[in-house]
């Protein structure tokens, strides 16, 4: 039953992600985007990890792609249509992709991602979801979170300042 | 088996009930504006007008379905049901009830436990905007397109604050499942721990359902209905379902995290949800009755100057007293 599932889910992120390159118009493709985001998170729910899975949907589809969608509509999707769609990049994305994969497939072979086994949860006996991930984000990945949010935090700050300037001028 | 035969029983039930109650809650809208207005209100069709839902969704289904010319067709049939189906389907966690016993089994009244509850009903709302967002720019037309981006923005900008209101509830609880949220109420109802939280979580539910003082994306007089203009026959009777629909999940949400949910003396647990949620949607109503529209830049000023600031206070202020009391 969960195999069937993850199944029907990696297909449909697959199916999805490959439409979403493919489309001319923008709109579908972002939509199909949102869609592989929530087959995502359907793996996430699979994994026994709900607080992933709806922070997931939260973020990515009800946040950044609603932004995303909302200034795509501002623009005129017909022209962009039109637009040439392939920039005669293939040999260029074909050796990226075997490149990707070899490491995807180096890593799978040692057995997963170091550390990850280290925190000594199996799949599905997490002693409840939110709490288990707040107490490994604030003690042991206390690091590497406090630098992602310095970094959005930098990041926001530019986004401002370089946009400030623009309507002063 | 049986617990499938159970769990089929209780999503019919409940989404059945849930689509009854949108239905009559248009009913009671016009009844009790009209009797803000004093006017009598649809009272030919049935019994003071009871009929009248069940009529105006007949003439609704037999109506032809205008797609407009140079309309996105796929995109515009989707958006309604993008609407609709995540404003039902966030009621599955709700408790509208304690568990009883039916032959022989405990049953838990409330489709499905989920252990991140407050997040799932956050990211279904999250979904619901896609439907206003996709059927405004899909009719491709202007009225259509400036309510659809309004409400984008009000939807985003509310969201947080709604979202805030409910965090010092799921504190003081320490528990995103609403059933744990409703048992942790056992004593007292967390409106009297939370008033702030209740109040921005009232005004963010207007906001955030599109209603009247927020009502700008369909300003009729200003939009001609704003994202539904180009809608027609069931899509534009699904945007409404979906309207109502969303009403009654925030009205359930709303009592749930500040008025104990099911929880009530003398009357059935059942009951008393209903009463509370029925409270809500009169509140509702009472609302867009008697307030006029904002304007559309004191609108996101207010939201982001007056009540995210004031629902990080509520966070902050009942995290330091919970770490005070230990």
């Amino acid at each position: 039953m969960e195999l069937a599932f993850f199944y029907l889910f990696a297909a449909g992120i697959v199916g999805a992600s490959l439409l979403m390159v493919t489309r001319a118009n923008v709109i579908h493709a972002a939509l199909l985007l949102v869609l592989a985001f929530l087959f995502m998170a359907g793996l996430f729910v699979l994994a026994g990890a709900e607080f992933l899975a709806g922070v997931q949907i939260l973020i990515y589809a009800g946040g950044i792609m609603v932004l995303y969608l909302f200034s795509i509509m501002l623009m005129n999707v017909g022209v962009a249509v039109r637009l040439r769609q392939w920039h005669r990049q293939s040999v260029l994305a074909l050796a990226a992709a075997v490149l990707l994969g070899a490491e995807v497939w180096a890593v799978l072979g040692r057995g997963g991602y170091p550390g990850a086994k280290a925190w000594g949860w199996g799949l599905g006996q997490t002693p409840g979801n939110v709490e288990a991930l707040g107490e490994v984000l604030y003690t042991k990945f206390l690091f590497p979170f406090e630098v992602a949010s310095i970094l959005l935090l930098a990041a926001m700050i530019g986004a401002i300042v370089l946009a400030k300037r623009e309507i002063t001028r | 088996m049986a617990d499938l035969a159970v769990m089929l029983v209780k999503v019919v039930a409940a989404f059945g009930a849930l689509l009854l109650l949108a239905a009559y809650m248009t009913w009671a809208e016009r009844r009790v504006f009209a009797l803000v207005q004093v006017r009598y209100g649809p009272n030919r069709v049935g019994p003071a007008g009871l009929l009248q839902p069940i009529a105006d969704g007949i003439k609704l289904m037999f109506k032809e379905s205008v797609i407009p010319a140079q309309a996105d067709k796929l995109i515009f049939v989707l958006a309604p049901l993008v609407s609709l189906v995540p404003a039902m389907a966030a009621f599955a966690v709700i408790p509208f009830g304690s568990s009883v016993t039916l032959f022989g089994r405990q049953v838990d009244l409330i489709v499905a436990d989920v252990n991140v509850g407050v997040l799932y009903i956050f990211a279904l709302s999250g979904i619901g905007v896609y439907g206003i967002v996709l059927g405004a720019w899909a009719s491709n037309s202007k009225y259509p397109l400036l309510g659809g981006l309004r409400s984008a923005a009000q939807l985003i900008s509310y969201e947080l604050s709604l979202g805030m209101s409910l965090l010092g509830v799921v504190l003081i609880a320490g528990s995103l499942s609403l059933k744990d949220i409703v048992a942790a109420q056992a004593h007292y109802p967390f409106i009297l721990l939370q008033p702030l939280g209740f109040l921005l979580f009232l005004v963010c539910m207007l906001a955030e359902t599109n209603r009247s003082p927020f009502d700008l994306p369909e300003a009729e007089s200003e939009l001609t209905g704003g994202f539904h203009t180009e809608y027609s026959s069931m899509h534009f009777a699904m945007y409404f379902l979906a309207e109502y629909c969303s009403m009654i999940t925030l009205s359930a949400v709303a009592a749930t995290f500040f008025l104990g949910g099911w929880r009530g003396p003398l009357l059935p647990p059942v009951v008393w949800f209903l009463v509370k949620v029925v409270a809500f949607m009169f509140f509702f109503m009472w609302v867009r009755a008697t307030t006029p529209r904002l304007r559309y830049d004191q609108l996101m000023g207010f939201g982001w100057k007056v009540l995210l600031p004031l629902a990080i206070l509520n966070v902050v202020a009942t995290a330091g007293v919970m770490a005070f009391l230990g």
